[in-house]
Formats: C-alpha cells, sequence, structure tokens
C-alpha cells in the first residue's frame, strides 16, 4: 500500500482535456478552466511539438496525466515497457495527478484501443489489485481507478461495480475516479438507478470527476443503449447526476472531456464554465 | 479459451459468434451489445492509421482505405498502446496487398508518411553552428564528420514519392513526372518537411547515415552523379537544421 499523503494535488475547479488545435487559446484565455488533461499515450515520443507544448503548458496548469493503455484489467503480466514509458513522463512532468481505468485493451501482445469490460470475480479483484501495486510502486505515487462505461454484463461477476472498486482502493491505497457519464451510460445500458451507484460509490476516495458527452443508440430490443462518445456536450442527466454527486461529495477536480469532433475553445470552455457553476454551489 | 482470448479473437473477426455468458443486465442475451466493442476497435484504429497516412487514404477514397484497415489490423494488430507507431509495417503490407497491386507507388509513398510522423516525434537537438565550417581549414574539411539530427529521414524509390505526396497535399502542385525520386525529411522547428533530393543527393546522406567523413561522403555522391553539388547539399543540411554534430578526425 502506498502513503496517502502524496494524493493528487488537482485544484477542485474545472479542467478540460487537453487538444492541440486550442494551445494558443488556452494560454492566451483559458477562462475558468484551472488544470487539464492529457493522455499519457500521446506523449511518449522522444520530442518535437507535443513535448514542447506540454512542457510550456506545465509551467502554467496543473497537468493530470490519464492512462489510457496500460490494460490494468488485462489477464497477462503489465507490459514492462509501458510501465517504464508512463515512469518517464511522471519523472519529467511531475503531474499534478495519475489516473488509468478498470478495463483491458491489450491481450496477447496485441493492443486494441479500446476500454474493454471485465467480470467482477474474486478472482478478478486480485488480479486488479496486483497490477496497481505493480503501477504504483513503478510511479512511486498513488493513481486514481476510473469506472468504465459498461454496454453488457458477465453472467459470472459477483461483485457489484462500486464495492469491486471499493475494495481495490481499500487493498492497494488508489484514489478513484468517478465518471459520472460512465455511471449515466453504464445505468441506462444496464437498467440500474445512478443514483443508488453513487449512494453506493465510496465518494470519499474521489479524486477527480470526469463528465462527457454520449450517443444514443438501441438493443435488440429497443431499449436505448447509450454510447460513451466524447464527441458532444454533457448531457442534462448527467450534469443532474453531477450535482447530486458534488451534494454528496464536495467539491471535487472536475474534468470536461471531448475527444472526438473536437468543438472551438469558447465550446469547450462553456463547457468547463457549467461545471464551474455547479462547483460553486456546493459547499467546501 | 479465456474471457479475454474470447473478446480478442471476436472482436478482430466479425464472422464469430459474441462471447457467450454475456447480458444486457437484465438475464436477457447481450445481442448487439457486444458489437460495440467490434466498433470501437476498427472504427479507433482505422482513424489511428489515417492520422498517419493520409495521402495512401486520398488515393485509394475512404471505403478503400477502410477496406484496407481492417484487413491490416486482422493481420497486424498494434503492439503497442503508442498509437503514433501503429503502422509501423503497413508500408510492407501495402506492397504485399494484391487487390491494390496495379498501384505500385503506395508502398513507397506510405514509407514517406511513415516517416514523416517519425521525424515529428524524434528527439530534439541543438542544430550546429555553420561557422564550423569556415574555422576548419580547407584540407581539413574532408575530414569533417557531420551528425544528422534525429528528426532526419530517408527515403528512397523508384516511383516519383515527392511528386505524388506534393500532389495530394498542395493546391496546384503539378503532375508527378514518370521519374524515381529520393526524399530527405528535415525538422527545422516542429513541422518535418520532405525535400527532393538531387542525384547524389542520397548517396551523399547515406555515407553521412553511416559514419563516413565529409570527403568520402562527396567521393561516392560524386561517383554516382558526376554533377553533384556539394555546396548545395550541405546548405540544404544547414539552412534546415539538419546537422547536430561536427568532429574532425585527428590527423594520422
Amino acid at each position: 500500500m502506498l502513503d496517502q499523503t502524496q494524493q493528487n494535488t488537482l485544484p477542485p475547479a474545472p479542467g478540460v482535456g487537453y487538444k492541440p488545435q486550442h494551445y494558443a487559446a488556452i494560454l492566451s484565455d483559458p477562462g475558468p478552466v484551472g488544470w487539464l488533461e492529457i493522455h499519457a499515450e500521446n506523449y511518449m515520443g522522444d520530442g518535437g511539438r507535443p513535448i514542447a507544448q506540454l512542457r510550456h503548458l506545465s509551467e502554467r496548469f496543473p497537468i493530470s496525466v490519464h492512462g489510457v493503455g496500460l490494460s490494468i484489467g488485462g489477464e497477462g503480466r503489465l507490459d514492462p515497457d509501458h510501465l517504464a514509458r508512463l515512469r518517464h513522463l511522471c519523472d519529467w512532468l511531475q503531474p499534478a495527478s495519475f489516473s488509468e481505468h478498470l478495463a483491458w485493451s491489450t491481450h496477447d501482445s496485441a493492443f486494441l484501443n479500446d476500454l474493454l469490460p471485465l467480470p467482477y470475480t474474486s478472482e478478478t479483484l486480485l488480479r486488479v489489485a496486483d497490477h496497481i501495486d505493480q503501477l504504483q510502486q513503478a510511479l512511486a505515487r498513488p493513481m486514481l481507478l476510473e469506472n468504465p462505461s459498461s454496454y453488457l454484463a458477465f453472467a459470472e461477476s459477483t461483485w457489484s461495480e462500486p464495492e469491486f472498486l471499493a475494495e481495490i482502493a481499500h487493498r492497494t491505497g488508489c484514489g478513484l475516479l468517478l465518471d459520472v457519464n460512465n455511471v449515466f451510460v453504464s445505468a441506462t445500458n444496464l437498467g440500474f438507478s445512478p443514483q443508488g451507484y453513487i449512494d453506493a460509490f465510496p465518494l470519499d476516495r474521489v479524486g477527480e470527476i470526469h463528465l462527457a458527452g454520449h450517443d444514443t443508440d438501441h438493443d435488440d430490443h429497443g431499449a436505448p443503449l447509450l454510447i460513451d462518445s466524447h464527441g458532444r456536450e454533457v448531457a442534462d442527466p448527467v450534469w443532474t447526476l453531477f450535482d447530486y454527486t458534488l451534494a454528496r461529495s464536495g467539491p471535487r477536480p472536475a474534468l470536461i472531456e471531448w475527444d472526438n469532433d473536437v468543438p472551438d475553445w469558447p465550446t469547450l470552455a462553456a463547457e468547463a464554465a457549467r461545471a464551474a457553476h455547479a462547483l460553486a454551489l456546493v459547499p467546501a | 479459451m479465456t474471457r479475454q482470448a474470447q473478446f480478442h479473437a471476436a472482436i478482430l473477426d466479425p464472422a464469430q459468434p459474441a462471447p457467450p455468458g454475456l447480458t444486457d443486465g437484465q438475464n436477457r442475451p447481450a445481442g448487439r451489445r457486444f458489437s460495440v466493442y467490434r466498433n470501437n476497435v476498427t472504427h479507433s484504429l482505422t482513424e489511428a492509421l489515417e492520422q498517419t497516412f493520409p495521402v495512401i487514404r486520398k488515393l485509394i477514397g475512404a471505403e478503400g482505405f477502410a477496406r484496407l484497415a481492417r484487413a491490416y489490423l486482422r493481420a497486424h494488430p498494434p503492439a503497442s498502446p503508442v498509437l503514433s507507431r501503429y503502422g509501423a509495417s503497413f508500408p510492407a503490407f501495402l506492397d504485399g496487398f494484391e487487390p491494390l497491386a496495379h498501384l505500385g507507388y503506395l508502398g513507397d509513398t506510405a514509407r514517406l508518411e511513415r516517416a514523416l510522423v517519425d521525424s515529428y516525434h524524434a528527439a530534439d537537438a541543438a542544430s550546429l553552428d555553420p561557422a564550423v565550417f569556415s574555422e576548419t581549414a580547407p584540407d581539413a574539411l574532408p575530414g569533417l564528420r557531420l551528425t544528422l539530427a534525429p528528426s532526419v529521414r530517408l527515403v528512397r524509390s523508384a516511383w516519383p514519392i515527392h511528386a505524388i505526396y506534393r500532389f495530394n497535399t498542395e493546391d496546384g502542385a503539378p503532375q508527378p513526372p514518370a521519374t524515381p525520386q529520393d526524399v530527405l525529411i528535415t525538422r527545422p522547428d516542429y513541422d518535418p518537411r520532405p525535400r527532393l533530393l538531387p542525384p547524389g543527393g542520397a548517396t551523399f546522406v547515406t555515407a553521412l547515415f553511416q559514419g563516413h567523413a565529409l570527403g568520402q561522403a562527396a567521393g561516392t555522391a560524386t561517383e554516382t552523379a558526376p554533377d553533384f553539388d556539394l555546396a548545395a547539399a550541405l546548405g540544404l543540411l544547414l539552412s534546415d537544421n539538419a546537422l547536430i554534430h561536427a568532429t574532425l578526425d585527428s590527423p594520422e
């Protein structure tokens, strides 16, 4: 278990997922945005513009490093080369936070570039906890683990997702990243109450909240099937669930994720302003 | 088969049924819900390949590229989560891709695009002070060993790849001629530049990459192309910040 005193230092303000096309706009007027999140795997080159821009931004803003490729839920061992790359990035950047996903993406050395689901059993719990121990030791810092968007469930699961995450946090000392859009997407897709999920979630462990837009499709029975697309504004019921969460957790760093069909800076800044407004209404 | 082996196989091969034991959370079979993962994987990796190879996509069209990307994904799924590296084997795959065998220039055009992305992410290095040439005694110049910047790449081709690249990325660029072309990629600041090399240029740069001294490199270039212009070649390397280091052979 890792020392919790070195927990993440993101401010309880809105952040946005950084996109290179917003570089100049962010530097000239960040508006309500108090910190930036990057995808770790986009900054693993040896140099050039991406690294130079990140270095410059990190002098102005706290940076959250969000990994999307370690495959913490993978059946195989963690990729030692990728662990080394993550360590190198965190060493030179000294980010305010590091987070990854309760998901897998690599099997048999093939990286599938999606956050694939895992059953919640005592066996998978031990494996995930072991991988998080390894990662936290490699980075010499605690991480935040994010809840996934689910499109289906496993017949063999014996744990609920909030209980599974709580137990992993308890065993490893990691914090949690609560993606409120993922909660809403999963709750709609699998037919549970999103508020009930928040009520069961260990909110004292939450070091960051994610907000994003989703798309709507339908399953074989005509039931709504929401897709975590990160390609539009945050939906109104997700904002409502965000308020519900903040009322119970108190203010938290809250990120707007918009990764596809990326809008212009004013549109993204307006989403961050909406998060700032919600945060301002919560007693500290 | 483990759960993840089932997923891996069914995601990459849509002809396979979805893995068993998956539900919609209400004890009904998951059905087409599994295809969300298939779509995410195929779509996101096609997009990643498009980002590195936009000219190939333009040359064969969006639909053709999507089919090609699916075939490539099945044969060579990414070996690393660093997606800027995805497609290292794509040029060779194109060379052997039977349905596109009539477009022989695709492989080398893809090599040029791959090299541009590699150059973009290459390490930074301070460029060489050109004064080194004026400060070196003229009779010692042939013994100067020059180090190229980490961002420099060379792509040689039997096809007019420089012109093909320009024709598909620049408005009003001329039609490609029917001549072989060698391309030097430099990165003066952060944006890689494909430079068409004159005859002998690629031989000269190859000799520098191999660590040969300036005199020997110029000699082999002149053997290949009698009108090789050493001053012009050095001028290009200097103005594009493509040289980072010079050492003088100690006299024997």
